[in-house]
Formats: structure tokens, C-alpha cells, sequence
């Protein structure tokens, strides 16, 4: 029933880049320092790798005496300037909940809850009193503004001044300059509100203005068509 | 905390050790079971699918019945020389041997740790050495379930530190490679990679290869083994990375086999209800309540019609289960995300008469709400491991509770976020605009508070897919202008293209058949 397979040849030694160890051979604990590194570069250099970061998680899982508290903190700050994608709730479920009671975890929770629950300003003055946490990554401020862009483009055609400014935290002169850039570059519009002040108009899509919204659900996919080429043909 | 998760395992009645004692001969080979495993032998050896099958799922089940209700089969030594000593056939025999034990007794922890060396020595023989042999899709799929089903035993089993004996703790201790997680994990990604799967399914899609269209049998004389086990192992990777709460890599596991089409998995009942069940429960967590709702909606409806086929085999009893599970899951799906237009009418009648009450009362988000939520999710969720060893430090705990008690936490977590748009919800579906001075009023919140349960609701409804594009879960929509909310009405979607190419291809069946009738 069974006959021996010729010998392969000996595999060439070939360097990986993280993100080709991550796909080719993630279950593997000599590669818990490389991942190591990467969270380093990712926030160094910001960028991101999700994968990358669940595959470290998923080996401190396997062994919790190789666990840095410290990389576990700034892979959950990436996670959380990467909203609204869920990452930061997909790498809690692979901490430890003693680990999660921890100070600095605690506070990234809080963060979290805030960011979840649309409490910008809540965000942003916690954030405030644990800068040491949210200044050892950069690009922190600009991805939480991001953030709350969007949620506020989910949901708003046109939103009064202030309310913007409470969101991503720029007041004043700097919110001048702000809005005048995004009139320029992104399509936004500053009106007169009726008495009150600034009224920004952001930018039309699908979700603000529902007229938009494709009657996408009843289109079939090309692949989907071709199945029935013989019958029609 | 609901007590319906506790996984109970009774103390060990059987020890091969001292098998005089409980009136058990390990060597003593009836009749029937010589007849069996000589039949057995030769219909692999001849290819015979078809028999292998009967025997397999019929004969084994039957024989177990009758002679081993209690007992585990007659050891592999005692049936050997009856199929020429061949090493493979005794690794099979071995695999169902323990897994006939593992279903029917309590195994100890050398049996856990002998059953974790079989599955090496076969695990090894398929990935490198040729066999050729072809084994029905049923028992290869077993094979990975039980091999994963067996792991997360074992996880249970080797968390549970207070009552362990001296010996159990020196023999966990020796033997620390049995069902290491890196193993497991390890064979299963081999299997895939080892069989090309990925790449078979790819040039399927461009016609260049045979293997959803032949059930992944080898028809040009080749084996079957290798390439459906690295198939059915992708699912094993999703179900493992579940266990450990990793949904995220479970689901991308899963990507090469498109669940909107028949396949591969759909011609086991196990492994469609094993690949749907993971798939949805993977998809509620990251909060892709559409996605969850819709395949479990599929898969109920489908082992609502045909579950009467299953009643005489022996995965009768594991379908039902799932079943219920599955409609505890569209239960919570429907109460976080109340879309009641995605689910059929069958489907909707049965989760009212299960879950009517439950639902209403999950959506009141009061007290109540939260037990109820708890209670739901403990009864179906996957029984989550904790996949490290023991620290082995005194004083010994139990920990085999540790991961389910942090998904469910951060589970409740989630719906308590998702609290106030019930109400939020309520006001919408009655005006078509509203003011958020006066809506605040209703709500009984300021104005800021009520700004930020509205961006809750946005956030919460407008879920990121695998694509990272937004995708909107709502069924009431809003925008708001200045101060004034105004609703949007969310269309029924009535899907008539799917509709219309099901019919194509129906009656074109019908028509060929028809053709082929020759009247006399």
C-alpha cells in the first residue's frame, strides 16, 4: 500500500522577510524575536501588519514566560489607530485577562471604550493624562482624527463647527488652518450656520447621503453569469 | 456564570494496565472482528471505496454496539497478523480504536499520550511516503475532527491541575511534546501545504484541474489521502484558531474554500456544519452580524430539510447539537443586529418558537438582557483552550475556564457598548425627521450625550469587511444635517438575479432530462 518517496532535494537557504514568515511558517517560537522587532519598526516607521502582530500574540498565548508587557502595549496602540477596523478588540481576545488588568492595559481599554462610543472628548483628555503612553508611538494623534473623521462622515451632512473641534481636538488658529486645508484637498465646504457659527459641509458619500447608496445588492457577479454561458449559448 | 460550558469528564474506568480486573481481554478477537478488519484490509487494498465506506460507517458502528457498548476494541497486536502486519492498516485501526474509546470511555492520560503518537506515525506516512489509497471523504474528515476534538481534550484535561496525581503530574511533565499546540498546529499547516490544496482549488477555478467535480477522489489511479486531508485540514486550521480566539487568522485559514459554493466540505455533513458553525461564530465576534446571519440562516435550512437522512448514522446526535447551537448564535446575531428580513421563513419560525421571548427580552438591554446574553453565548460558543502548559507551581489551580471567561467578558463587553441604540433604533423607525434637541428630550440625555450614541450607532452598524471596506449592517439608517435628523428608509433587497440563474440552470436540468426520455 505504501512505497518510499525519493529523498528532496536539500532546500536552498533563502532570508524571509517578517511578513513571509508570518504566511510560510507561523507556528514556529524561533521567529517570537523577529515579530518582536517588527512591532518596533512598525511603530518606528508607521506602519502596520495586523497578521504580522495576531501571529507574536498568538505565540506569547503559547509561552506567557516569553510575554513583554511593553510590545503588548504598542501592538494594542497600532490596533487602536487602526479603527474603525475591530483589531484592537481581535488582539484582547488573545491577552490574558490578568495581563489586561494592568494599569496601562486598563487605560488603553478606556481609550478604547471611548473610541468605540463616540466620546471624543472623554478621548481626548484621558489621552492627555497618559501622553507617556500615546507619544511613544507617532502618527498616534493623526490616526485617531482620521478616525473620527470618518465616523463623523458616517453620519453627518453637515456638522457645526464646534462639535468637529471637540472631536479630533483642534481649536482656534490651528482649526482655521485645518479646515482650509481640507476645503483645498478633500473636497470639504465652510458655510455660515444659521447665527451660530461655522457649518462644514463634508464631503458627499453612500452613508451620509443615502441617495448615493448603489442598488448594488442585486447585481450578479460576472463569475456568476458564466455559468449559465452554455445554457444560453 | 452558566454552568452548561463546565466540560465534565468522569474518573478513568479502564487502565490497559490492569485489564484482568474489569473482565476485559485485549487480545480476545471475536469472530466479527476478524471478519471485519480482514474485509476491511482488503477492500483498501483494492480501492474499493464504496465498501470501505459501508464498513466504516455501518459495520464498525454496528460491532461496537453490539460487542463494545463499554469495552474498547481488541488491541492492534491481536488483530495484526490477520492483515499481513501492515504498518498502515494497524494506523488506521489504532485511530479508530481511540476514537471509539474517546466516545465511548474516559481515556487516561497514557491512552491521551499513546492516541497523540498513533496520529504522529500516520501523519507522518501520509505526508512523506506515496499511499496509495483512497479512503472515503467521511472517514478522512473524521480524521482531522477527532485529531483536533482530541487537542482541545487534552487542553481541558491538562488545565485541570488540583486533583492530579503524583504520576499524572510526572508523566505531563516527561511527556510535554503530546498535543503541544505547536504539533498540532504544525501537522494540520503541513498537510495543506504538503497536498497543494491552495493551488489545486486556484487552477480548479480556471478549469486546469479535477477536484471539487470528482469529490476530491482520484480517478487516474492516484490517492485520494493527502490532497482531501490538506483540504479538510484548512477547516481544522479555522476550528483550532476559534478554540484559541484567534478569528481573524481562522477566517483567512478558510479563505480558499468558497463557502458560497458547493465543494468539498459540503459532501460530509460534519465538515458543512463543522466549516459554517466556525465560520458564523468567527464573524459575530468581529462584529460582521450580516455575514454570520446570512450562513447560519443557509446551513439551518439545510439541516432542516435534510436532517431526516442523518437519523441512523452515527453523527445524529452531533447535528443536532450544532443545530441548536447555530439558532442560539442567529438569536444573538438578531438581537444585536435585527435584520429579520435576511432569514427565511422556516428558519424565523423555529428561532421564534426556540428563542421568540429570549430575543424580546435581549433587547430591552436591561439586567436581564445581559443574563440572557450569557447565558446564550455559554451554551454555544466553541469550548475555548488555554493552549501553554502548566507552570506546574504550587498551589495547583484549575484553569480550563480561564479562556472562555475572557471571551464571554469581552463578548458582554461589546454588548454593553451597543446598549443604547435599542432605544436610539425605537424613536427612528417612527419619524422620518427629528430634531436632536427633541430626541434628546425623548432619550432623556443632553445634547453632546445624544450626538455620541448617535456616532455609537454609525460606528456599530457600519461594519469593516475583509477588504477593509465599510459595510452597512443597519436595518434604520440616518444622516444627520446641522441639528436635524433625518431618517433613511432601508429598502427590502429582493436578490432576483441569484433568483433568476437558479431557475436557468433548473430548468435546463429539466429539459435534458427530459430529452433523454425515449418514447416507445
Amino acid at each position: 500500500m505504501v512505497r518510499e518517496r525519493e529523498t528532496p532535494k536539500q532546500q536552498q537557504q533563502v532570508s524571509y522577510t517578517v511578513e513571509q514568515l508570518v504566511a510560510v511558517n507561523p507556528y514556529n517560537p524561533d521567529i517570537l524575536p523577529d515579530l518582536e522587532n517588527y512591532v518596533n519598526e512598525q511603530v518606528s516607521s508607521q506602519t502596520y501588519s495586523l497578521d504580522a502582530n495576531l501571529c507574536l500574540l498568538r505565540l506569547y498565548q503559547f509561552e506567557p514566560e516569553r510575554m513583554s508587557t511593553q510590545i503588548v502595549a504598542r501592538i494594542l496602540v497600532k490596533a487602536l489607530m487602526a479603527m474603525p477596523a475591530p483589531d484592537f478588540s481581535l488582539c484582547l481576545f488573545l491577552i490574558p485577562e490578568r495581563v489586561q488588568m494592568e494599569e496601562q492595559f486598563k487605560t488603553l481599554i478606556v481609550l478604547s471604550h471611548y473610541l468605540e462610543t463616540g466620546r471624543f472628548r472623554q478621548f481626548w483628555d484621558e489621552a492627555a493624562k497618559n501622553c507617556h503612553i500615546v507619544e511613544a508611538v507617532p502618527g498616534f494623534e493623526q490616526a485617531i482624527q482620521t478616525y473620527a473623521i470618518h465616523v463623523l462622515s458616517l453620519t453627518y451632512q453637515k456638522i457645526p463647527r464646534p462639535v468637529l473641534a471637540e472631536a479630533i481636538n483642534i481649536e482656534g488658529l490651528s482649526l482655521d488652518k485645518f479646515l482650509e486645508h481640507q476645503a483645498a484637498n478633500s473636497g470639504w465646504i465652510l458655510e455660515k450656520g444659521h447665527g451660530r457659527g461655522q457649518l462644514i459641509v463634508l464631503p458627499r458619500n453612500e452613508f451620509n447621503h443615502p441617495e448615493l447608496k448603489k442598488i448594488a445588492a442585486d447585481s450578479v457577479p460576472l463569475e456568476h453569469i458564466t455559468r449559465i454561458f452554455p445554457i444560453l449559448g | 456564570m452558566a454552568t452548561t460550558y463546565d466540560y465534565e469528564e468522569a474518573p478513568a474506568t479502564y487502565d490497559e494496565g490492569r485489564h484482568q480486573d474489569l473482565g476485559y481481554d485485549p487480545n480476545f478477537v471475536p469472530d466479527s472482528v476478524r471478519s471485519f478488519v480482514v474485509h476491511l484490509y482488503r477492500h483498501i487494498r483494492e480501492k474499493n471505496v464504496y465498501e470501505i465506506h459501508q464498513m466504516y460507517e455501518i459495520s464498525f458502528q454496528t460491532l461496537s454496539d453490539r460487542l463494545f457498548k463499554d469495552t474498547p476494541w481488541p488491541s492492534v497486536d491481536a488483530v495484526a497478523h490477520y492483515v499481513d502486519n501492515d504498518q498502515v492498516f494497524c494506523l488506521l485501526y489504532r485511530e479508530m480504536w481511540f476514537r471509539h474509546l474517546y466516545a465511548r470511555l474516559s481515556p487516561t492520560l497514557k491512552q491521551r499520550i499513546d492516541s497523540w503518537d498513533n496520529y504522529c506515525s500516520l501523519f507522518q506516512v501520509v505526508l512523506h511516503r506515496v499511499v496509495n489509497m483512497q479512503l472515503p471523504n467521511q472517514w478522512l474528515w473524521d480524521m482531522v475532527d477527532e485529531f483536533v476534538y482530541q487537542f482541545q481534550s487534552f487542553c481541558q484535561y491538562r488545565a485541570k491541575m488540583k486533583n492530579k496525581t503524583e504520576q499524572e503530574i510526572a508523566l505531563l511533565r516527561q511527556y510535554d511534546q503530546a498535543w503541544n499546540v505547536y504539533g498540532v498546529l504544525n501537522y494540520l499547516q503541513a498537510f495543506v501545504e504538503k497536498s497543494n490544496i491552495i493551488q489545486i482549488l486556484e487552477q480548479e477555478k480556471e478549469g486546469l484541474e479535477q477536484f471539487t467535480a470528482t469529490d476530491g477522489y482520484d480517478y487516474s489511479g492516484g490517492s485520494n489521502v493527502l490532497k482531501v486531508l490538506g483540504y479538510f485540514s484548512m477547516v481544522g486550521l479555522l476550528r483550532v484558531h476559534c478554540l484559541l480566539g484567534d478569528y481573524q487568522t481562522g477566517l483567512k485559514c478558510l479563505l480558499p474554500i468558497d463557502i458560497s459554493q458547493q465543494g468539498v466540505y459540503t459532501s460530509v455533513i460534519g465538515s458543512h456544519i463543522a466549516t459554517i458553525y466556525h465560520y458564523g461564530f468567527a464573524n459575530l465576534m468581529l462584529r460582521r452580524y450580516v455575514e454570520a446571519i446570512c450562513e447560519f440562516n443557509k446551513m439551518l435550512l439545510y439541516i432542516y430539510k435534510t436532517k431526516q437522512y442523518h437519523q441512523k448514522s452515527p453523527q445524529y446526535e452531533q447535528i443536532l447539537k450544532k443545530n441548536e447551537q447555530m439558532y442560539a448564535l442567529l438569536a444573538i446575531c438578531l438581537s444585536l443586529c435585527p435584520q429579520v428580513k435576511l432569514v427565511d421563513e422556516t428558519v424565523n419560525s423555529q428561532l421564534r418558537e426556540k428563542y421568540g421571548e429570549k430575543m424580546a427580552r435581549m433587547q430591552r438591554y436591561d439586567d436581564e438582557a445581559f443574563i440572557i446574553y450569557d447565558e446564550l453565548f455559554s451554551y454555544a460558543c466553541p469550548k475555548f483552550i488555554t493552549p501553554s502548559a502548566s507552570s506546574f507551581e504550587e498551589p495547583l489551580v484549575n484553569y480550563n475556564q480561564d479562556a472562555y471567561r475572557l471571551q464571554l467578558k469581552l463578548f458582554l463587553y461589546e454588548v454593553k457598548q451597543q446598549q443604547l441604540l435599542s432605544g436610539v433604533r425605537t424613536f427612528l423607525k417612527v419619524y422620518s425627521t427629528i430634531s436632536l434637541g427633541k430626541l434628546a428630550n425623548y432619550l432623556e440625555v443632553d445634547e453632546p450625550t445624544l450626538r455620541t450614541i448617535l456616532l455609537t450607532y454609525k460606528h456599530k452598524t457600519h461594519a469593516v469587511d475583509s477588504d477593509g471596506k465599510i459595510i452597512s449592517n443597519a436595518d434604520v439608517d440616518f444622516y444627520i444635517d446641522d441639528d436635524m435628523i433625518h431618517v433613511v428608509e432601508s429598502m427590502p433587497v429582493k436578490r432576483y438575479g441569484d433568483y433568476f440563474l437558479r431557475q436557468i440552470v433548473k430548468l435546463e436540468g429539466v429539459i435534458n432530462d427530459m430529452d433523454r426520455i425515449k418514447l416507445e
